[in-house]
């Protein structure tokens, strides 16, 4: 199927952050154009004088007291972190 | 004859422990004999840590013999799906960006499970971080089906459905996003509850697409429905989309509710692509409510051809943003291979990720782009304002409304591989996520090739136990989740 909305996936890619390989280009953009032109059916739909809804309910601001509460310890934290030293994470060098 | 105890609901089962027919520890040990028996068939757990839930067990046991028992779940195992944190458990979300992840604390539902004395035992399989509609896109394993060891369980909850059809649990939590408690629920034979959108917290499940994710259970019966709904649902200050709603007991609840209901049938869930057995299977549902007396109505709800369409605009949207979270920083997989932090994102996220968790958050992030935005993600959720209208305006004349959970039976394993087809059917599940409905899969019955079936209930914001009264009246009559599978 051909798709009318040409999808860039090597500029997507570069927005989303992930290294993609030739073949997932090729096939996430053949696979991508037909959702796309399938999504195409909502410009059918009248939406003049509609409200967008980001939630199923009214949702407000929640608004917390601002007052400390337990956390983790430090510890519990920089379990699962890939790599850490002296209480923090470490990452490769970032400003040369 | 009496079913084994690994086949029981919650109800009977705290019945036998109450009057000291069976302890929890025993109870746990048939459960952990099942699962080391049937696993290696099903594959719906990632992992399970049999001395841990024996513990649980004996502490469950030790409560009882000191009368400080803490209610009808005391005792029962109760499995979790693997994107629910539990302390000191692992939380793969079937990712291998998180395969090596440990929970350093409990998800509210947990917690609450805890409090009440369940269980909480294995971690279930699942599509890579809930994406998907028949756990094939595990990074770990595919699980099996049940009733059919060639067809899939359904998904995204498909190690919940399968674990509890196949005796490995006594009840288990999913997460639904588009129908992922339901639909799997109805390829396996068991009730599947999707609660009202903000009815359960979220803190704790790892996030695919927010506005729409909520947890339920997965249970044999509506009644166990509404027993572990009434554990695990109510506010939390945790999470912000957590609605301050009362909590009733809705096992009570459900049982002082009489009918006769008016329900609703829209004539949009009954076209092309439903199966003829389901359609009939349903039909015949249908024809049990006309007989006790409930008003069946024909109603419409005209903007379900583009749920789909504006569900994948909006789930992938907001999975692109929450999965931003995984960049190989703080926690999760980080590449070796990385020489500065933009390698180091960039390789991170192409090693960890899954092939349709990369499908969706490079539609998302397009969705999202700078020029699109209006056209897709503005006009989506224009659209979901419709299709919740469309709803609301049907409850004017009905009180919940009666539809099929998926268009077909379970299907063979690698029999959809294009992503259009996967996601196009979801068409019976996915109205209800954006209209942020309560909706619960219920069994109704068996093809000629011996695959379950299930009926879809829809009922109105907050309105659970009336969902499950409704839903009760046609159980009590069609216990089909009294079937077990031979495996």
């Amino acid at each position: 199927m051909s798709s009318e909305p040409n999808i860039n996936i090597e500029h997507v890619a570069t927005l989303a952050r992930i290294a993609l390989t030739d073949d997932e280009k090729r096939v996430f953009a053949s696979q991508l154009g037909d959702v796309l032109a399938y999504i195409e059916k909502l410009k059918e739909v009248d939406v003049s004088g509609v409200e967008p809804m980001a939630h199923a309910f009214p949702v407000f601001n929640v608004w917390a007291d601002d007052v400390p509460g337990p956390a983790l310890p430090v510890e519990a934290v920089l379990r699962n972190a890939p790599a850490s030293r002296d209480n923090m994470i470490s990452v490769p060098k970032v400003v040369e | 004859m009496t079913p084994p105890h690994y086949f029981c609901t919650i109800a009977s089962l705290s019945d036998a422990l109450r009057v000291g027919k069976v302890s929890s520890l025993q109870l746990m040990r048939e459960v952990i004999a099942r699962t080391r028996e049937v696993e290696p068939r099903v594959g719906a757990f990632n992992s399970f840590d049999e001395e841990d839930a024996l513990a649980q067990a004996s502490a469950s046991d030790l409560r009882r013999a000191e009368g400080r028992t803490l209610g009808l779940l005391d005792g029962i195992p109760i499995g979790l799906k693997d994107v629910i944190a539990v302390e000191g458990q692992p939380l793969t979300a079937s990712s291998r960006m998180l395969a090596n992840f440990v929970s350093p604390y409990d998800a509210t539902v947990t917690r609450k499970l805890k409090a009440a004395g369940a269980i909480c035992w294995g971690r279930l399989n699942l599509d890579e971080f809930a994406m998907g509609s028949s756990t094939e896109n595990s990074a770990f394993k595919p699980t099996y089906n049940p009733y059919n060891l060639e067809c899939v369980p359904g998904g995204s909850s498909g190690g919940s459905a399968a674990a509890l059809a196949a005796g490995c649990a006594i009840a288990t939590l999913g997460s639904d996003t588009g129908g992922s408690i339901r639909q799997p629920a109805s390829f396996c034979n068991v009730v599947g509850l999707k609660p009202t959108y903000g009815l359960v917290s979220r803190y704790g499940l790892v996030a695919f697409a927010s506005s729409l994710d909520q947890i339920g259970p997965m249970t044999r019966t509506l009644e166990d429905a509404a027993i572990v709904l009434g554990a695990i649902a109510g506010h939390d200050r945790n999470d912000s989309t957590s609605y301050p709603a009362q909590v009733p007991d809705y096992r009570s609840a459900m049982t002082a509710i009489r009918g006769p209901w008016r329900i609703g049938i829209p004539r949009e869930y009954f076209g092309e692509g439903l199966d003829p057995e389901v359609e009939s299977a349903v039909q015949s549902a249908i024809a049990h409510y006309r007989k006790l007396g409930c008003e069946i109505r024909t109603v419409s709800l005209p903007h379900t051809q583009y749920g789909i369409a504006a569900y994948y605009i909006i789930a992938t949207a907001e999975c692109s943003s929450n999965l931003a979270r995984f960049d190989g920083v703080r926690y999760g997989h980080r590449s070796i291979e990385a020489k500065d932090v933009n390698e180091l994102y960039f390789k991170s996220r192409a090693e960890g990720f899954g092939q349709e968790v990369k499908r969706r958050i490079v539609l998302g992030t397009y969705v999202l782009s700078s020029g699109y935005y209006d056209a897709y993600y503005l006009r989506a959720q224009k659209v979901r304002a419709l299709i919740r209208n469309d709803f609301l305006a049907a409850y004017r004349d009905v009180d919940a409304i009666l539809t099929p959970v998926a268009p077909t039976p379970a299907f063979r394993h690698g029999a959809k591989k294009d992503p259009l087809e996967l996601y196009l059917s979801d068409i019976y599940t996915i109205g209800v996520n954006l209209a942020g409905l309560p909706a619960v899969s219920i069994p109704c019955g068996f093809t000629s090739a011996g695959l379950p079936m299930g009926m879809q209930l829809v009922g109105q914001p907050f309105r659970e136990a009336e969902l499950l009264a409704i839903g009760r009246a046609y159980e009590r009559e069609h216990p089909w989740a009294e079937r077990h599978p031979s495996l």
